[in-house]
């Protein structure tokens, strides 16, 4: 090893060159370069499909990637896996965490280490006393003897880095580990990572919220499309500049969905004040005939509750919610689907479909009165209607008969649609419709949502890619901390300096804009009304 | 859709291949040990009429509980408590003969069911105690209120018509209890297959959110199914009692591993979603080929028990879908 290597050994704690990785045909990372030093907090930057959560797992070894080197503190990591990434220093903080909530603290940060008597027996009082140093030494105040079901999120996920550092990671991954957090406890996670920044550890911090970003880390890497676009550091990264190397140019083929104007009738759904058991708090929001409203926010910003509050999952524990004018009670699905509501859920795969049973089952679950005469089911009816909506969707599968685990996740999406469009219910509340599917797929799922609009259906959409929210939505109300924090119809996110038919320009000028209100939501958020 | 199409889809195999040729295991093996009984066993009497009949006839219960339980492991959930409720119904059914005679004798069998399914439905719905526990303490409950209410002892039924109509009797060669099977068997399979109710079980079993996201009031759905495998029980409990013109707590002791057993070997999926009720009969009919050709083989029965062991845990291996 010549010295110039050595040296960069002692300050670069992660050096990636050329990181390629290929899903099928989809390009994930295409030649990344991501370096970051020790003792930094280096920010993780991008939208959705930038490429984040690959390059962290090709860092942590879950992928091996197509090309490019790894180093990982002067290490070269030849042959990647998870045990080469742990050995070489690599923790991962998961935001599921990997604590036993049943074990103590002391158990848990010396899980499969454990400190052993002359007997071979567990040393519990030995493992207290290791811990209770380890806690003390990194300034970290947590109970080594309590358990970890009774801490809280903050103290468990400093007790999970802890356990890390114990572990001698040089190399911490933080993926959004502040959603589950009070203000208080965010606080404490900061003064925790600043002092394990000045023992020389390297901290990588993914997440969506600028605001934080500005005030722990030291530099920033932004991905977009799987591509490197800037590594600098914070001072010459204003959030605006952040944003605009976040959206940039992408040609993510969804200016193309042709928004034909849409007569807005009256309204079909009606919130007043109403809340949930944690989220949403007193929401107040009508959505019209042909209208379509896209909720934004962060992770955790209430979006789904609301969701899952209208369509009957998670009771409706204030406030009141009117269907075309009539104040109804609804506390179940099956009295929202009474109420013409219909929800397409954010997992598709345990919420949305059954996919052991056939396409034609699935399609007919919500509508099993109606293809039946009295309680005997009706073939024919229940194979017309399934092929009215595989013709009707172009659903891709070999036949009706076939099962929803044999299609592609875009087809399966479009199954979970089409259960809803047989039942033809007013109001569709759709929950990140497009997750996990083919950019071609999304598309359609877009223009399809903008049809129903046409066709005198009220909408509610969910979606984190903005662009989508943006082509779909004639009005976007951002919400944070279960509130709505501000409602923008979608003409004011137009450039008018810009031409109205460079739908492109448009699009990402109206993504940056409206990044910066869900930004700037962030920042009023917090002490009077958490928890 | 072109043929070539159909054959590249990647389903295919599973659907069409192996899955389908595990699926049709049972019918396949059921030929199989029939001739190899019929070929070693011959000499014995297996082939002669009354033997095959009698098979039937020890068969009819299990079936007619194993139908329902298809219902059951359908809709994601388990029964354990059949066969005491068997035996519990055929005590409270012989004494109510006993007392008012034949129609309120089974009216009493039948209201044994229905509360035992009541509460078991309750406490899994309602509570949220798994199918498995509640089931299994009833188990516990229903033997343990069948020996006290008879104090042990065996409670005679004195009624010809009774008897007759639940399992003693026959029309020409035909046994009442082959019809007791089949009618219900036709009735189980077109209810489950062609009915919203079935697809409802079906929908439960195989994706519990996703059904309740559609509108499917799950609750309700198991509540049902454990109330009508208990009165299946409770139905094979008093055949049992008319063919032997006597109720009993011991009637149906057991029952429920070769009820699960036969509807398991027809290709009922144990975690839900997906029932055969033809399967579930030919799986119970099987079980009773397999105990009467151990019989007439002349094994002990220590032997016998080992063997039937072995050849069902080998049939559910090879039936099962590996995940």
């Amino acid at each position: 090893m010549g010295q110039g290597e050595a040296v960069n050994a002692a300050r670069h704690a992660v050096v990636m060159q050329g990181i390629v990785k290929r899903f099928g045909g989809v390009q994930a990372l295409a030649g990344v370069d991501f370096q970051v030093d020790a003792g930094e907090v280096h920010a993780l930057l991008g939208g959705n499909g930038a490429g984040k959560s690959t390059i962290l797992k090709v860092l942590n070894g879950v992928h091996v990637p197509d090309a490019g080197t790894i180093e990982i503190c002067g290490t070269r990591i030849t042959n990647p896996s998870p045990e080469a990434a742990r050995d070489a220093g690599v923790a991962m903080i998961f935001q599921e965490m990997s604590l036993i909530p049943s074990l103590t603290v002391a158990q848990n940060v010396f899980l499969t280490r454990e400190a052993k008597t002359g007997m071979g027996l567990i040393d519990d009082r030995t493992a207290e006393k290791k811990a209770r140093e380890l806690f003390d030494m990194l300034e970290v105040e947590v109970n080594p003897k309590a358990l970890v079901a009774d801490l809280g999120a903050g103290q468990r996920q400093l007790t999970e880095i802890v356990k890390a550092i114990s572990q001698d990671a040089k190399v911490l991954v933080l993926d959004e580990p502040s959603t589950a957090l009070s203000v208080s406890d965010v606080e404490r996670l900061f003064e925790f990572l600043r002092k394990l920044k000045a023992r020389g550890v390297a901290i990588i911090y993914v997440s969506h919220r600028m605001d934080e970003i500005a005030r722990i880390a030291d530099r920033a890497t932004i991905l977009r499309d799987g591509r490197h676009v800037i590594t600098a550091p914070l001072s010459e990264l204003p959030i605006d500049t952040m944003i605009e190397h976040i959206v940039g140019k992408r040609s993510r083929g969804l200016s193309d969905v042709a928004r034909e104007h849409v007569e807005i009738g009256e309204p079909l759904l009606e919130l007043e004040g109403v809340s949930g058991r944690h989220k949403p708090h007193d929401v107040t929001l009508t959505v019209h005939r042909g209208e379509v409203v896209g909720l934004a926010g962060l992770l955790g910003s209430g979006r789904s509750s609301l969701a899952r509050v209208i369509a009957g999952i998670e009771p409706c524990v204030a406030g009141e919610i009117k269907v075309a004018g009539t104040p109804i009670q609804i506390h179940s699905p099956h009295d929202a689907i009474a109420a013409r509501i219909a929800l397409v859920p954010e997992a598709r795969a345990t919420q949305g479909i059954i996919a052991a049973h056939s396409v034609a089952a699935n399609l007919t679950m919500a509508v099993l009165d109606q293809v039946s005469s009295g309680s005997v089911v009706n073939r024919r009816a229940v194979e017309e209607t399934a092929d009215h909506q595989i013709a009707h969707l172009s659903i891709k599968t070999a036949s009706r008969d076939h099962a929803v685990s044999t299609l592609s996740g875009g087809n399966q999406q479009k199954v979970v649609i089409g259960k809803w469009l047989a039942a033809d219910p007013d109001i569709f509340v759709l929950d990140e419709p497009t997750a996990g599917i083919d950019i071609g797929s999304k598309s359609e799922i877009i223009r399809l949502v903008r049809d129903l609009a046409k066709a005198g259906k009220a909408i509610v959409m969910i979606s984190s890619e903005l662009s989508e929210l943006l082509t779909a939505c004639d009005r976007i109300v951002v919400m944070s901390e279960g509130r709505i924090a501000g409602v923008h119809d979608r003409h004011t996110l137009d450039d008018p300096d810009l031409p109205a038919d460079d739908m492109m320009h448009q699009l990402q000028a109206a993504e940056q804009k409206l990044q910066f209100h869900i930004q700037e939501a962030l920042k009023h958020q917090g002490t009077p009304h958490v928890h | 859709m072109s043929t070539s199409e159909t054959i590249r889809s990647p389903g295919f195999a599973a659907r069409f291949g192996l899955a389908n040729w595990r699926q049709n295991m049972i019918y396949i093996g059921f030929v199989v040990i029939f001739l190899i009984f019929a070929l070693t066993l011959s000499d014995k009497g297996f082939l002669n009429p009354n033997n095959l009949l009698n098979i039937v006839r020890q068969t009819a219960m299990i079936a007619v509980m194993a139908i329902a339980m298809t219902f059951v492991l359908s809709s994601g959930e388990i029964d354990l408590s059949v066969g005491a409720v068997a035996g519990l119904a055929s005590v409270t059914a012989a004494m109510a003969i006993d007392m008012g005679g034949m129609f309120f004798g089974i009216a009493a069998g039948l209201a044994t069911g229905i509360a035992v399914g009541v509460f078991n439905g309750l406490l899994t719905t309602r509570i949220g105690i798994p199918s498995f526990l509640t089931t299994l303490a009833m188990m516990g409950i229903a033997k343990g209120v069948a020996m006290w209410i008879s104090d042990t002892a065996a409670v005679p039924i004195i009624n010809p018509n009774y008897s007759w109509l639940f399992g003693g009797g026959s029309i020409g060669i035909i046994p009442v209890l082959l019809i007791w099977m089949l009618v219900l068997g036709v009735l189980g399979h077109f209810v489950l297959k062609r009915t919203t109710f079935g697809r409802r079980v079906l929908a439960t079993g195989g994706g519990e959110t996703a059904a309740r996201y559609s509108g499917i009031d799950t609750r309700s759905i198991k509540f049902r199914v454990l109330i009508i495998s208990s009165m299946a029980a409770a139905l094979a409990g008093m055949l049992y009692a008319g063919r032997l013109q006597s109720g009993r707590f011991q009637l149906g002791e057991g029952d429920e591993l070769s009820v699960i057993a036969a509807a398991v070997l027809g290709g009922t999926s144990l975690f839900g979603g997906y029932g055969t009720v033809i399967g579930t009969i030919v799986g119970a009919l099987m079980i009773g080929l397999i105990n009467n050709g151990l019989i007439l083989m002349g094994l002990e029965f220590s032997q016998q028990l080992i063997a039937r062991g072995g050849i069902i845990i080998l049939a559910v291996a090879l039936t099962q879908k590996r995940s």
